[in-house]
């Protein structure tokens, strides 16, 4: 981590509404390159409507999204790739019938990197996608299809990374490895925000959390700290815990 | 050599010679053009429906739209026939414009728009109100442009153009990224692909190749009515034998016009009585048994199809 960089994204007072619901209410956080900055939260609270936002799915209600100092907020999903945003899906969403290696080659051709990515291979080989390169998506498991949807993330060189629940359904050694591989990313100068429900993975890999109850922030800073705040404690568990 | 040049050589370069000889030793030349009319409609709906997903069931709209397009640059502007042909082509796209909200709309609901814009675009040319422009339900004479074999010609060149771009989207990284945005429009944005453009060249390309080939079609038969041009007929087939075949491929639509307007053309020659019983059992048989198409019977083995 590098706590004196400038941040990449700065998101301030963002607000998302559906009908009435406010899925955020004035959230504002920061990340920094080379930081790993986890999300956390209740289940509704908004964690992935935030990187929803911030990967041009929606546009914003309210607020500011600024990426490299320029405002996104509301560009599309493509042009926030071509900027050097990425992500993965809760729900990897692979293209089923395009062979793996097809998935990434899409990625490569249109994402203009501007950095050169790692080699197609290398990708495959590092996150174990090398001995299925040529079968369809569909053939995968899931794993290996979140795995996909990563390296065709990656295969645009990104500069902030936003991981939607990746590590949901890996087993334990897996859990490890992709933890090892995510610090590196990071290690290399990738801005990178997590949301994860594993508590044990988020202490494992960031570097900072926000915590989001209703569409707000309500805590930032280490996990370790945040567990012991009454206000984090009360969302997660209940008013009764939080004394 | 590169797989483009390899299916042009070996695919497209084959498929022409044949019907460019055919009609010297065929008698029945308006069979001959119907096949190449329908290899072209049928990798017509290859081009959207195949690399994009849109199920055009109007598609016949741009194919009456293009006859209407000849038949008016010839009757009022005295434009010579080959010059009409692009003219068509122009007025496919054109309506192809106008109908780009319809993409907004997925699945079975842009399958029924695209077929209500096609009855649409069928009542304005036939309104007799509009008489002076189209004849309106009168039909149209072209006795001054009459030139099948020429017209023959035209379609080939069509033909040979449409194939050209099924070619070129089956191996470049532009048919990649239709397939993509076809399988998963979000993650196809997230892999950098400009989406909504993508969808609207495709359909735009289909559009300009069944406006064409509703050019060269009034050009061939040259006395038409709205009824024709407009007849769900071309829809339907154009749809059934590229499915028949297998979308997304080069060969699929192909071998689906070759055996199946084959069978259909032989059914009515030998047994007329008979031929909706056995064309509806045919296509049932498909949809149960080979719903991906003849040529799924190849990639199910791990085959590459060109």
């Amino acid at each position: 981590m590098s706590p004196d960089a400038a941040p990449i994204l700065n998101v301030a007072g963002l607000v998302k509404r559906f009908g009435g619901f406010h899925a955020l209410d004035g959230l504002s956080f920061h990340v920094a390159p080379g930081e790993i900055l986890g999300l956390v939260g209740p289940n509704g609270s908004g964690k992935t409507t935030a990187i929803n936002v911030v990967s041009g799915l929606y546009a914003p209600d309210g607020g500011e999204v600024r990426f490299e100092g320029q405002p996104i907020g509301g560009l599309a999903s493509h042009r926030l790739v071509h900027r050097g945003i990425n992500r993965t899906f809760q729900v990897p969403k692979p293209f089923m019938s395009l062979t793996v290696r097809e998935n990434v080659d899409v990625a490569l051709a249109y994402g203009r990197a501007r950095t050169a990515p790692p080699p197609v291979a290398q990708l495959l080989e590092d996150y174990r996608l090398g001995e299925v390169a040529a079968r369809p998506a569909a053939d995968l498991n899931s794993a290996q299809q979140k795995m996909l949807d990563l390296v065709r993330a990656l295969a645009t060189a990104p500069r902030l990374l936003l991981l939607d629940e990746l590590a949901a359904g890996l087993n334990p050694a897996e859990l490890d490895w992709i933890a090892q591989r995510i610090k590196a990313l990071a290690a290399a100068g990738m801005a990178i925000i997590v949301v994860e429900h594993l508590m044990g993975f988020i202490e494992q890999i960031t570097d900072r959390v926000i915590v989001l109850n209703a569409g707000r922030d309500i805590f930032e800073g280490k996990l370790a700290a945040a567990v012991k705040e009454p206000q984090v404690i009360e969302v997660f568990l209940g008013g009764e815990h939080a004394r | 050599m590169p797989k483009l040049v390899k299916h042009l050589l070996l695919i497209v370069l084959p498929l022409l010679a044949v019907f460019a000889v055919a009609p010297a030793v065929y008698q029945n030349h308006l069979l001959l053009f119907n096949f190449v009319i329908f290899l072209i409609l049928a990798q017509g709906v290859n081009i959207i429906y195949g690399f994009t997903g849109y199920l055009p069931f109007g598609y016949v709209g741009f194919f009456g739209a293009g006859a209407y397009g000849f038949a008016i640059m010839v009757m009022h502007l005295q434009m010579p026939a080959a010059l009409a042909v692009l003219a068509a082509g122009v007025v496919g796209v054109v309506l192809g414009l106008l109908l780009t909200p319809l993409l907004r709309l997925t699945g079975a609901y842009f399958a029924i728009a695209n077929l209500a814009a096609s009855l649409a675009v069928l009542h304005l040319v036939a309104n007799p109100a509009l008489e002076s422009i189209t004849k309106g339900p009168y039909g149209v004479s072209l006795t001054g442009t009459f030139n099948p074999t020429l017209a023959y010609e035209a379609a080939l060149v069509v033909l040979a153009l449409t194939l050209g771009a099924v070619v070129y989207l089956r191996n470049s990284s532009f048919g990649l990224a239709l397939q993509a945005v076809r399988e998963d429009p979000v993650s196809a944005a997230m892999a950098g692909v400009d989406v909504v453009r993508m969808r609207m060249v495709a359909w735009l390309a289909s559009a300009l190749v069944a406006g064409l080939a509703g050019g060269v079609y009034a050009w061939y038969v040259s006395v038409f009515y709205p009824d024709n041009v407009f007849s769900g007929e071309f829809s339907i087939f154009a749809i059934v034998f590229a499915l028949f075949g297998g979308v997304a491929t080069i060969l699929g639509p192909i071998v689906g016009v070759l055996i199946l307007y084959g069978v259909y053309n032989l059914i009515g020659f030998t047994t007329p009585q008979y031929f909706q019983l056995i064309y509806g059992l045919l296509i049932m048989g498909l949809v149960l048994f080979l719903p991906a198409g003849l040529m799924s019977l190849a990639t199910r083995r791990g085959w590459h199809v060109p």
